[in-house]
């Protein structure tokens, strides 16, 4: 199934850019600047985001979500698992000799059918075993029951007059010869024998996920809904997602707080950053998540220990960052400056801390990146509330659309985040990159 | 009024090899107020040390800076500085950058924009005021500097290279700007430049430097700032003398690029 799933993905690339610039050639030929250029490849500049491309991108995935999931979406799917009632014979032989034949019914019902609804808004029942005529003969009849992508080995000697223990033993699945360890393919699954003899039925898995590793789309939004309304242990999602943004923006707030300043003394004097370059320089590469355990330690699972670590994430990036930004004044600003009548704290409030403030917002990029995927990880670990608490909770009780609905939330705000930031970087530093 | 003496300048550089570099050696000036004096001579002799060094931004290792009597110890803004680029401030509005000297010494926004607007007419970017410094061309950028040095009043103005990064014509342009403008203000200027035609044009004294030691070579009197202004520079240039000195000093400088060539050579 992976396979198929890569070579679909990799024709819906190839086949998507030959269909979009077919297209693009009849209807769209314009001439700009980038069209005239002649040398493209190589030249960064030519090379934009084809925004057509992005689209397609994103549909081809949820097209994909669709096809290879139980999704009820009316769109193109891969094949189903086997889904109702399937019936098998099989022939016993006594230790005399003697053979019999006997059915085998197996209703093989939906795998996530206590996480459905019915109509009376009840949720859905295992089905319970079919009674069925035992039937003549030493072979009695037999009828189970089974989920979707399941395996189920069926102890049909039970009833039977003759068992195992009597010497008797199968020896055909619908009429086929069959020796244990083997089995037979129908279109509903799988029957075979195991090593001991005993018949066994797997039903047909398709080429479609169960909901356990991947929901379909439509669940996964249905239990985005529920998660508003009515919320995952005790809070809503709302609760969720706005606990771990306080925690990253706290650990943030604090960082820039004292990073900032930090750097700005690193970059200004001799004394502070001999003092405290072994410090910034030992703590860069230390990954934050390391320091979880730590924090657990010193400041228990509460808000306190994921503040100060957040806080120590963003402290280091800020510090780095306005070092650099300090460092990066062209020194014929500071000179114009003081030839300005400049007094040094004027120097620093109107050219140094200006000049680096297209450092900071880099930096303050980086430190959110990392604070947010830091705050989900340490939710992961031990939080009570949170979305890494949330999605990590959901997977202990495998209810994979909240993990997928989580992840998909932690993927789009650090997105939102990012964007908010360059955004308000375009705002306060309009001349980045232009001088 | 303001005269400045540059008194026995010497400047030693040590280096992190042990070795050292001199790059002035026993440089003595005096600059008159309201002097417009050139500064040429072959890349490396010392020219932007000796700026720096009167700017404030050096202490000489030995010698002193006055003006006007007062010793200089550092920056300050009787000294103003042109820059050949970069030393604007991106984050500023033009009129920002031309107002930050009056307003560093605590002047209102109303109280300066008199000083400001006239400058800004005089360089010809009145209509230029709100727009952000990286939205104009280089040309344009270096007629701020020179505003923004203005704005403040500067007794002696030094300019480094000021018009080095610009296209010929432009140049000119602000060529004659400098000129028009030393006339209007009786300021002290001090100019480096690396072209002989714009020292020659704009230098009243024109200084040429040697390097190794960095010293000074020659001293030129010419009348051609004083013809230039109000005029056509290029109608300067037909003077009989320029093409002679011009002549003269190219012929001076390159036979000092041959003598640095030369004892490179020798030493590799
Ligand atoms: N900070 C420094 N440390 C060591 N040596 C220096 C330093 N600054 C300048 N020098 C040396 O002093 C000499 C003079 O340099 P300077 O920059 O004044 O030359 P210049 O005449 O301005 O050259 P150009 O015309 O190329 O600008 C050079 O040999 C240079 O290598
Ligand atoms: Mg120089």
């Amino acid at each position: 199934m992976g396979i198929t799933i890569l070579l679909l993905y990799v024709g819906a690339f190839l086949g998507a850019f030959f269909a979009v610039k077919y297209i693009t050639q009849i209807f769209f030929s314009r001439v700009d600047y980038t069209s005239l250029k002649t040398v493209t490849f190589g030249d960064e500049s030519a090379v934009k985001a084809n925004r057509v491309a992005s689209v397609l991108s994103v549909i081809t995935i949820l097209l994909l979500w669709v096809a290879f999931t139980n999704s009820t979406l009316p769109l193109p799917k891969a094949p189903a698992p086997f889904e109702g009632t399937v019936e098998f014979t099989y022939t016993a032989k006594a230790p005399d000799g003697a053979t019999d034949d006997a059915n085998v019914t197996i209703i093989v019902y939906r795998e996530d059918i206590s996480q459905t609804l019915d109509e009376n808004g009840e949720p859905g029942q295992i089905p319970t075993t079919p009674e069925i005529e035992p039937g003549d003969g030493f072979a009695k009849n037999d009828a189970t029951v089974v989920p979707r992508y399941g395996y189920k080995v069926i102890s049909v000697r039970g009833n039977d007059d003759v068992s195992r223990r009597d010497g008797s033993e199968i020896v055909a699945i619908n009429g086929q010869p069959i020796q244990p360890g083997e089995a037979i393919r129908l279109p509903e699954g799988d029957v075979g024998l195991t090593d001991k003899g005993t018949p066994f039925f797997e039903p047909a898995t398709g080429q479609r996920m169960q909901r356990l590793y991947l929901p379909a789309p439509e669940v996964a939004t249905e239990r985005l809904g529920d998660l508003f309304v009515e919320g995952y242990r005790n809070f809503t999602l709302i609760e969720h997602t706005w606990i771990s943004l306080q925690r990253v923006i706290l650990g943030f707030f604090f960082g820039t707080l004292l990073g900032v300043p930090l750097g700005y003394a690193m970059g200004l004097t001799n004394w502070a950053r001999g003092w405290f370059d072994p410090i910034v320089e030992f703590m860069r590469p230390v990954p934050p998540l390391a320091l979880i355990p730590l924090m657990i330690i010193w400041f228990g699972i509460g808000e306190q220990s994921k503040v100060i670590l957040l806080f120590l994430a963003a402290l280091w990036i800020m510090a780095i960052a306005a070092r650099s930004g300090v460092s990066g004044v062209a020194i014929t600003k500071v000179h114009a400056a003081y030839s300005l009548g400049a007094s040094k704290w004027q120097i620093l409030r109107k050219v140094i801390i200006p000049n680096s403030l297209p450092e900071i917002f880099t930096g303050a990029r980086v430190a959110m990146g990392v604070c947010w995927g830091t705050v989900v990880a340490a939710e992961l670990v031990a939080a009570e509330r949170g979305l890494g608490m949330m999605i990590m909770v959901a997977s202990k009780f495998q209810l994979t659309d909240i993990v997928i609905v989580g992840i998909i939330l932690i993927g789009v705000i650090g997105f939102a985040i990012d964007v908010g930031i360059r955004q308000l970087e375009k705002f306060l530093v309009p001349w980045k990159g232009r001088i | 009024m303001s005269e400045l003496l540059i008194d026995n300048i010497s400047m030693r550089f040590d280096l992190p090899n042990g070795g050292h570099v001199q790059a002035l050696k026993n440089v003595t000036l005096d600059i008159k107020s309201g002097e417009l004096m050139s500064v040429l001579g072959p890349s490396g002799c010392g020219k932007t040390t000796l700026l720096n060094i009167v700017a404030g931004f050096l202490a000489p290792t030995e010698g002193t800076i006055t003006l006007d009597g007062d010793r200089v110890v550092g920056p300050s803004p009787e000294r103003g500085m042109v820059f050949q680029q970069g030393a604007l401030f991106e984050w500023m509005s033009v009129r920002e950058n031309v107002s930050f000297g009056p307003d560093m010494k605590g002047m209102s926004r109303k109280e300066s924009a008199g000083t400001v607007d006239h400058l800004l007419e005089v360089v010809g970017l009145k209509d230029f005021k709100e727009k952000a410094v990286y939205e104009l061309s280089g040309g344009m950028q270096q007629r701020v500097a020179l505003a923004r040095c203005l704005a403040n009043e500067p007794d002696v103005i030094l300019m480094d290279e000021p018009l080095g990064a610009l296209d010929a014509l432009t140049r000119e342009k602000m060529q004659s700007l400098v000129l028009d403008l030393w006339k209007e203000t009786g300021k002290t200027i001090i100019l480096i430049t690396h072209s002989v035609e714009e020292a020659l044009l704009l230098g009243e004294r024109l200084l040429v430097m040697a390097p190794r030691p960095g010293r000074v070579h020659k001293e030129y009197r010419l009348p051609f700032a004083d013809l230039g202004v109000g005029n056509d520079l290029r109608e300067v240039k037909k003077h009989p003398d320029y093409n002679n000195t011009r002549e003269e000093i190219l012929e001076m400088i390159w036979n000092m690029e041959e003598e640095i060539m030369g004892r490179t050579e020798e030493n590799a």
